[in-house]
C-alpha cells in the first residue's frame, strides 16, 4: 500500500501545472453556446499543439503514452486549473480509444488525428427515446443497399450533435436476431441531409443535448467498426472508457464546489451552526470516499488491467454527493442561490441529472448486486 | 500510487481469515458471549503467533510490522467478531510504540508483545478491556493519556462478546497522533464487522426462497445490500488511509482519522442493521449471529465517540484548508 506519487509522476504533474499556467484559458466567455464551444476547441487545439490532448493515447496516434494514473493526474490538473473539458471529449475519451481497439489501419489513419485536433468533433449515438438503460433494445434500423448502410430512427442525449462531424453510432443491422448479436457500430458522418438535429432543452433551460432523426442517413460499409453484428461488444469498449478518465476530473469539481460552498458558508457566519457543520463535514467526507475511490479503481486498473464493477459505486456516491451539495447550498444560501442565472441555481438544476446519465443509479445498484455480490439477477 | 494490500499484508490476512474461520466460528463467539468471558484458547493462540505485538518494534518483542498491518488483524478479528482483547491490546502497544517515551516502550511493550499484559483502550466513561488491564490508554479530547494502573469501574454493556469499564486516574501523555492511531484501528475492526455482516446477507438472501424465488432476486433486498457494501467499501477507503497516514505521512492523520471515524461509525451500525433487516424475523432473534455484528458495532461507534464528533472534525478540517488554501 503506497498512497504517494513516484517521481516521475510527480514531474508529470508539475510539467502539466506549469503548462497549465501559460495555457489557462482564462474565464468562459459570455455569449451563447456557440461562443463558448469554439472557445473549448480553441483549448484543445492549444492542448494538441502542446502535445496534451490526449496523454493516455500510444505515441504512433499523437499521444504521449502516458500511464493510467497519469492520465488520471491529467484530468485532475485540468479540473484544479479551471480549464474546460477540451471540446472534442467524446471524441478524444471515447471514439478514439474504441477506433484503436476495433479500427482496420484505413480507420486510425482517417479518424484519429482530427480527434486529437479538434478538426473533427464526435458526438455518440447510442440512447434512444425507449433505448435508456435497456440499451440494447436499441431500434435504429440499419439496412444494407448496395455497398451503403441506410439508417432509419430516432437517437437522444447527443451532445455536442451540432458541432459534430461524426457520430459513432449503434444500430440494428439485423431484427431477427436475438437483441444483442443483431447490432452494428457505425461511423456515420453527420454532414449529410438523413441526418436532422433538434436541440433539447433540459431543465437548466440550456440545450446541452440534442435529438437525432435519422432518416434514411447513409453510411459507407467501409465505416462499420468492429464488423457486422458485433455492434454490442464495439459499444461496450466505448462504454468501458467512459468513466476512465473523466472521474477524476469530476472529482476535482466536487471538491471545488464543496469548497465554495464551504467559503460563502463561512462568509455568511454559518460555520458556526452545528447543524450545518455536520453537514458539511458529511459532505467533505463523501467527496473524500469519491477520491480514495477513484485511487482504488485506478489501483484496480493498473493491477488487473480493467476497471472492476467497483467503479459502479465511485459514480453512485459522487452523484449523489454533489445533489446532496446542491441542495444544501441551495438551503443555506437563501433566495438568492435560486435566482434564474445565479452559478447555484444551475449547479443545481444540472446536478439532477448526475443520478442519471452514465447510469441512473437505480442500474448501478443491480450491476453492484449481479457482478459485485453475486445476487441472482433480479426484477 | 498503489491502494492495495501488498502481498505480505494480503497473506497475513487470508492466514488471519483462515485461522479465525477455523477457530472462532461463531458457535464458539456465542459460548464466550454466553459467559460473558473471553476465549482463552484462542487468545494463548493469537499471541504465540505474536498478533498482539504485530507493530511493536523486534527489539521490544514485537513482529516490527505497522499501523496498516495492524489494521488487517483488525478487520479480521471483527471479521470473526473473536472474544479476545486483541483490539486494546494490540493497538495500545502500537501506539505506544509510535507515540510513547524511550522509558513508556521500555516499560510496556515486552509485556504487551508477549501477551504477559493486557491493555484497554477508550474513554474514560467507556473503555474496552479495562478492567484487569496493566494499562489504559484513554483519549481525552485530541490528547491521549496512559493510566497505569487503572481505577475501573464496572460497564456492563449489550456487547458481550467484549468487556468494557469506566476509567479513573491520572496518566502520563502520550505524544501527538495517539488518538487518531487508536481511532484508525477501530474504525478497521468496523470494517471487518461490516464485511462479515453483508457477507452472511448475502449467503442468507441467496438461499432465503419466498414466493418462490430467492429473495436476493427482488430489487428492494438487492438495492439494500448494494447499500451495505457502499458502507463497507467507504469505511474500508477510509481506514486504509488512515493506517497508511499512519506511518507513511502522519501529517494527513488527523484528517485521515476523522475521515475513518466518521465513515466507520455510521457505516457500522448501518450495515449491520441492513443485515438485521435483510433476515427477516430470524435475524431478530438471540438464535441467529446477525446480532452479535450489530452490538459490536455499536460498541465500536461508541468507542469512536460517535460519527458526529468526527464530522464537526472534519468540517473545521475543511473549513480551515479553504481559509488558508496549500
Amino acid at each position: 500500500m503506497d498512497l504517494t506519487f513516484s517521481e516521475s509522476e510527480s514531474a508529470f504533474r508539475d510539467e502539466l501545472r506549469a503548462w497549465f499556467g501559460e495555457n489557462h484559458p482564462g474565464a468562459e466567455p459570455e455569449g451563447d453556446e456557440d461562443r463558448r464551444y469554439a472557445w473549448r476547441r480553441d483549448f484543445q487545439r492549444r492542448l494538441a499543439e502542446g502535445g496534451w490532448a490526449a496523454v493516455h493515447w500510444p505515441r504512433e496516434y499523437g499521444g504521449r503514452g502516458a500511464t493510467l494514473t497519469e492520465s488520471a493526474i491529467f484530468f485532475e490538473e485540468l479540473g484544479r486549473s479551471g480549464a474546460p473539458l477540451p471540446a472534442n471529449v467524446l471524441g478524444l475519451l471515447l471514439a478514439g480509444p474504441t477506433i484503436m481497439t476495433w479500427g482496420t489501419e484505413r480507420q486510425k489513419e482517417r479518424h484519429l488525428s482530427p480527434i486529437l485536433t479538434a478538426d473533427e468533433i464526435w458526438c455518440q449515438g447510442f440512447s434512444e427515446p425507449d433505448a435508456g438503460s435497456d440499451l440494447a433494445s436499441l431500434k435504429t434500423r440499419a439496412a444494407k443497399d448496395g455497398d451503403e448502410w441506410v439508417l432509419t430512427g430516432q437517437k437522444v442525449w447527443t451532445s455536442a450533435a451540432q458541432y459534430s462531424k461524426w457520430c459513432m453510432l449503434v444500430a440494428r443491422s439485423d431484427p431477427d436476431a436475438p437483441k444483442h448479436k443483431g447490432l452494428t457500430y457505425f461511423l456515420m458522418d453527420m454532414e449529410q441531409d438523413g441526418v436532422q438535429i433538434r436541440p433539447l432543452r433540459q431543465i437548466t433551460g440550456e440545450p446541452e443535448f440534442n435529438e437525432l432523426f435519422l432518416d434514411g442517413a447513409r453510411v459507407p460499409e467501409e465505416n462499420v467498426l468492429g464488423g457486422v453484428g458485433n455492434g454490442w461488444k464495439v459499444a461496450l469498449t466505448t462504454l468501458m472508457n467512459e468513466r476512465a478518465g473523466l472521474g477524476f476530473f469530476l472529482q476535482v469539481r466536487l471538491r471545488q464546489l464543496l469548497d465554495r460552498l464551504i467559503e460563502e458558508a463561512a462568509g455568511e457566519g454559518l460555520l458556526e451552526d452545528p447543524v450545518v457543520a455536520d453537514r458539511l463535514g458529511e459532505l467533505h467526507l463523501r467527496t473524500e470516499i469519491v477520491r480514495l475511490g477513484a485511487y482504488r479503481g485506478l489501483t484496480t486498473i493498473e493491477k488487473y488491467g480493467q476497471p472492476g464493477p467497483e467503479g459502479s459505486l465511485t459514480k453512485w456516491m459522487w452523484s449523489d454527493t454533489n445533489q446532496r451539495l446542491t441542495q444544501l447550498a441551495a438551503e443555506l444560501l437563501g433566495p438568492g442561490a435560486l435566482r434564474a442565472g445565479d452559478p447555484w441555481a444551475y449547479e443545481l438544476l444540472r446536478a439532477r441529472g448526475n443520478s442519471i446519465e452514465g447510469g441512473t443509479t437505480e442500474v448501478l445498484k443491480n450491476i453492484v448486486a449481479e457482478r459485485v455480490l453475486g445476487l441472482p439477477k433480479s426484477r | 500510487m498503489d491502494f492495495d494490500l501488498s502481498p505480505s499484508q494480503r497473506e497475513i490476512k487470508d492466514v488471519a481469515r483462515e485461522l479465525l474461520a477455523a477457530r472462532s466460528p461463531f458457535a464458539k463467539v456465542r459460548v464466550a458471549a454466553e459467559a460473558s468471558a473471553y476465549d482463552a484458547a484462542l487468545w494463548n493462540e493469537l499471541v504465540e503467533l505474536g498478533w498482539p505485538g504485530i507493530a511493536v518494534a523486534e527489539a521490544h518483542g514485537g513482529q516490527g510490522l505497522g499501523a496498516v498491518e495492524l489494521a488487517v488483524l483488525a478487520e479480521e478479528l471483527g471479521y470473526a467478531c473473536a472474544a479476545t482483547p486483541f483490539l486494546s491490546t494490540a493497538t495500545a502497544a502500537a501506539v505506544i510504540q509510535a507515540t510513547g517515551s524511550d522509558e513508556q516502550r521500555a516499560r510496556w511493550l515486552p509485556g504487551l508483545a508477549s501477551g504477559e499484559l493486557n491493555a484497554g483502550i477508550g474513554t474514560r466513561e467507556l473503555a474496552a478491556d479495562a478492567a484487569g488491564a496493566a494499562v489504559v490508554l484513554v483519549i481525552d479530547g485530541d490528547e491521549t493519556q496512559l493510566i497505569a494502573p487503572p481505577a475501573t469501574g464496572e460497564f456492563v454493556s449489550i456487547d458481550p462478546t467484549r468487556r468494557f469499564a469506566t476509567v479513573a486516574g491520572d496518566g502520563e501523555p502520550l505524544g501527538p497522533g495517539a488518538a487518531d492511531r487508536i481511532r484508525a484501528a477501530i474504525a478497521a475492526e468496523i470494517v471487518g464487522v461490516c464485511q462479515r455482516a453483508l457477507d452472511m446477507t448475502l449467503a442468507y438472501v441467496k438461499e432465503r426462497k419466498q414466493f418462490g424465488v430467492p429473495v436476493g432476486s427482488f430489487q428492494a433486498v438487492a438495492h439494500r445490500c448494494a447499500e451495505m457494501l457502499l458502507h463497507t467499501e467507504s469505511a474500508r477507503s477510509s481506514a486504509y488511509y488512515a493506517a497508511w497516514a499512519a506511518d507513511a505521512d502522519p501529517q494527513l492523520l488527523p484528517e485521515a482519522a476523522a475521515l475513518a471515524g466518521a465513515a466507520a461509525a455510521e457505516g457500522g451500525p448501518s450495515v449491520a442493521a441492513g443485515a438485521i433487516q435483510m433476515h427477516g424475523g430470524i435475524g431478530f432473534t438471540w438464535e441467529a449471529d446477525v446480532h452479535w455484528l450489530f452490538k459490536r458495532a455499536q460498541l465500536d461507534a461508541a468507542l469512536l465517540g460517535g460519527a458526529k464528533r468526527h464530522r464537526a472534525a472534519l468540517a473545521r478540517l475543511a473549513a480551515a484548508k479553504v481559509r488558508q488554501p496549500a
